[in-house]
């Protein structure tokens, strides 16, 4: 069983990627089952057709205990045998959601949801690694490998840089790896070449560009996977071989995150911040006076 | 208004004494009652304590160990102090101190130089680790802290250092008991089991049990019979050591290369089945030899099961002394019967312990009627149920499951009964519905030696009785007339 975590800044599209992924693996005959791990609760609404309407923590806070709890309450199958389940979490601005990972996913662990027929386990979390809770997917026994969602916008890349440096931290006592970036395009100025260049720099490979094309909006309308809804589909294919390449990838690496001059110079080097920029100069000028 | 040093006090709030009599009253009807079992958001007085007191009683039972909270200082003090004020014996345990910085960026570095510390100041042969709500909360990750302790040289690299998440908002001292105990077998006997190697002893499991006589009770039933033994967590002279005016600071426990080698153990048996339910599901999958799960031996027929079962995986027959200390507890059983047949009684506790007192009752012919577990399951429910069945004493019993002492309150004073099992928590009710408090259970605070006096096997059959039947004839001793005071009772 192969557990594999995905990070990256919030809205780049981790839960579509993933879901489209998890879609491709189905379709290659590989088991996989996904644990969302965001309050929000959205990383399997593709594969169910609907918003799981039972998240760990809704029973949890229904029920009052988690010791109440069954496994076939949670765990819902949805497109190509997929095992669904979500975290869940409070409401936004109470309590503690990264809590609530860690409930959930101890839950999972003792009531046998990790069964070994399983091919692939991914967590789908929420944004960055914010705190103890939202690092439970990548403690000991959980995932070993990680990909990050990333676009040529700098602050997702700043974001995947930070995520790099929570993997370092755990890479160290554990075996948690980064499998690469993922990059999911918003069609910004040479992005591949962006990415591949900040791959390179983290010791790691972008190891699927992934073209922008509305037909992954108008499949979640529908409450589908671009695989699901039109498998023909030039975009069905890309997420196929984004789901090929990871299933195949041997790349794993302790990255070497950048330093935030570096990043920037980086940038600079790609031409989306000019070294010399005459509205700065504008702007300090206009300041002074 | 003036208090002790004559100074004026001004109350802050104020009640004529007619409300607070229409209150007192009030509290005892069945309309309250209803209102008190609707009550959702409140506990009021619950039975159980928390994971870490269980977390650190079974680290306190193995040979020079020396039990850590990860955590902050104040939780450590209620575990050290609820397991010394029970015993009145020193209960020498340390933590990692977090406050408000650890809460910030986890407990790591606190943990770092607790270990230093610790190594150094009270060289332990073991340090075994346990969670407090903080560390939990934030989820510091003690695996990862651990090995980075141990590659950092804050602690030797093969240094016993067994670890448990026992965060106190989940389950209870029991949970942590057997968290604590599946961690420290897991990492002793790592490594350890040797393919057709077998130590021809049996691995004893007592469960959660703070009564030091059981324990000598359960080691005095295996030497008469002749059977040698490995007792995983022994805390006997751990909390009931002499006073010679020496100070030991790890009096007692299991030595250490013992419990490595249980592994290889002929028989492994737990009697507190409720208590080591992940532990004796591992043992199951791990351990060589047979792997046993008896009722905790309340009663005559708990403890026939525990004697027969004893003889049969050992081939050994019962040795008349049993034989014989099974005939004196019928007989005390016969003698008193008449002082306890047909009474009601209240029973709380944790569920081993409280599946001992209703078998224990329904022999006696004593109807356990109001039947309380604050931490309990549906399978624990089942379980109840299914003993009160065997017995016609036993229809009357009515199942409050996750309910509190304040609960009991109302259904003792609503539904009265004559006496209530349970520990110094229940003192409260037993004084406002005027019936007497035996203390069998965890903790006694207030009163003296209780935990010296063995409740399993035989012999607790005699001591139970003894303390049930006496007290009933007290009773009718303090509150007869004078014409029916007698000689005879």
């Amino acid at each position: 069983m192969r557990q594999i975590a995905i990070y990256g800044k919030g809205g780049i599209g981790k839960s579509t990627t993933t879901q489209n992924t998890v879609a491709g693996l189905a379709s290659l005959g590989k088991k996989v089952m996904i644990v969302g791990c965001d309050p929000k609760a959205d990383s399997t609404r593709l594969m169910l057709h609907a918003k799981a309407q039972a998240t760990v923590m809704d029973l949890v806070r229904e029920r009052g205990t988690v010791e109440d709890l069954e496994l076939d309450d949670v765990l819902k199958t949805g497109y190509g045998d997929v095992r669904c389940v979500e975290s869940g979490g409070p409401e936004p601005g109470v309590g503690c959601a990264g809590r609530g990972v860690i409930t959930a996913i101890n839950f999972l662990e003792e009531n046998g949801a990790y069964t070994p027929d399983l091919d692939f386990v991914f967590y789908d979390v929420l944004g960055d690694v914010v705190c103890g809770g939202f690092a439970m997917p990548i403690r000991e026994n959980k995932a070993e490998e990680i990909y990050i969602v990333v676009s040529g916008e700098m602050m997702a890349m700043y974001a995947a840089n930070n995520i790099a440096k929570g993997i370092l931290k755990y890479a160290t006592s554990g075996k948690v790896r980064l499998g690469g970036l993922i990059c999911n395009s918003r069609n910004t100025d040479k992005e591949a070449e962006l990415i591949e260049a900040l791959a390179a720099k983290l010791g790691t490979q972008m190891i699927h560009f992934v073209p922008r094309d509305n037909q992954v909006q108008r499949a979640e309308l529908r409450r589908m996977t671009v695989i699901e809804y039109s498998p023909d589909h030039q975009q069905a294919t890309e997420y196929r071989e984004l789901a090929r390449k990871i299933s195949e990838n041997k790349m794993l690496v302790v990255p070497n995150p950048l330093t935030m001059d570096e990043l920037e110079d980086l940038l600079m080097e790609f031409g989306i911040i000019d070294a010399d920029d005459e509205n700065v100069g504008k702007a300090e000028a206009a300041v002074s006076s | 208004m003036a208090n002790n040093l004559g100074l004026a006090v001004k109350p802050v709030t104020e009640y004529a004494e007619e409300e607070v009599k229409k209150v007192c009253e009030w509290i005892n009807t069945e309309e309250y009652k209803e209102k008190n079992f609707a009550r959702q958001a409140l506990v009021i007085n619950p039975a159980h304590a928390c994971q870490p007191v269980g977390a650190e009683l079974v680290a306190h039972g193995f040979e020079q160990t020396l039990p850590m909270v990860h955590g902050s200082q104040g939780c450590a003090s209620y575990f050290r102090s609820t397991l010394n004020r029970h015993f009145r014996e020193p209960a020498p345990a340390v933590s990692s101190a977090m406050t408000e910085d650890g809460a910030v960026f986890g407990g790591q570095n606190n943990l770092f130089e607790a270990l230093e510390n610790a190594y150094v100041l009270y060289k332990p042969k073991m340090i075994s680790i346990f969670t407090s709500c903080m560390p939990e909360i934030i989820g510091d990750d003690l695996t990862a802290f651990i090995k980075n302790a141990r590659q950092k040289g804050h602690i030797p690299q093969d240094f016993p250092l067994p670890y448990a998440h026992t965060s106190s908002f989940n389950g209870c001292h029991i949970h942590g008991y057997d968290a604590m105990l599946l961690s420290i077998l897991q990492y002793l006997t790592g490594g350890k089991q040797i393919e057709g190697r077998c130590t021809g002893k049996l691995n004893f499991i007592a469960g959660f049990d703070v009564n030091t006589g059981n324990y000598r009770e359960y080691k005095r039933i295996f030497k008469e019979f002749g059977i040698p033994y490995t007792f995983l967590a022994d805390i006997s002279d751990s909390f009931d050591s002499p006073c010679d005016g020496v100070y030991r600071p790890y009096p007692g426990g299991t030595r250490l290369d013992d419990a490595a080698d249980s592994i290889n153990g002929k028989v492994t048996m737990t009697v507190g089945p409720y208590a080591t339910t992940k532990t004796f599901g591992w043992i199951k999958d791990n351990y060589s030899g047979k792997h046993v799960s008896l009722p905790t031996p309340f009663g005559i027929a708990k403890t026939d099961a525990f004697v027969m079962k004893l003889a049969e995986l050992f081939g050994k027959p019962v040795p008349e002394s049993i034989k014989a200390e099974r005939g004196s507890a019928v007989d005390a059983m016969t003698d008193a019967h008449q002082y306890v047949h047909g009474k009601k009684f209240a029973v709380y506790g944790d569920p081993d312990y409280l599946l001992g007192y209703i078998s224990f009752l329904l022999e006696m012919g004593a109807k356990p009627y109001h039947i309380l577990c604050s931490k309990g399951s549906k399978k624990l429910e089942k379980e109840i149920q299914a003993l009160l069945d065997t017995s016609p004493y036993g229809k009357d019993g009515k199942i409050y499951i996750n309910k509190d002492l304040w609960h009991m309150r109302s259904l003792c004073i609503t539904d009265p009964v004559d006496a209530i099992i349970g520990d110094t928590h229940g003192k409260f009710v037993a004084r406002d519905a005027g019936i007497p408090l035996f203390r069998f259970g965890f903790p006694i605070f207030d009163r003296v030696n209780l935990h010296r006096h063995p409740l399993i096997g035989y012999q607790g059959v005699i001591n139970m009785v003894s303390a049930i039947c006496n007290k009933f004839i007290d009773i009718v001793d303090e509150t007869c007339d004078d014409r029916h005071f007698e000689m005879m009772r």
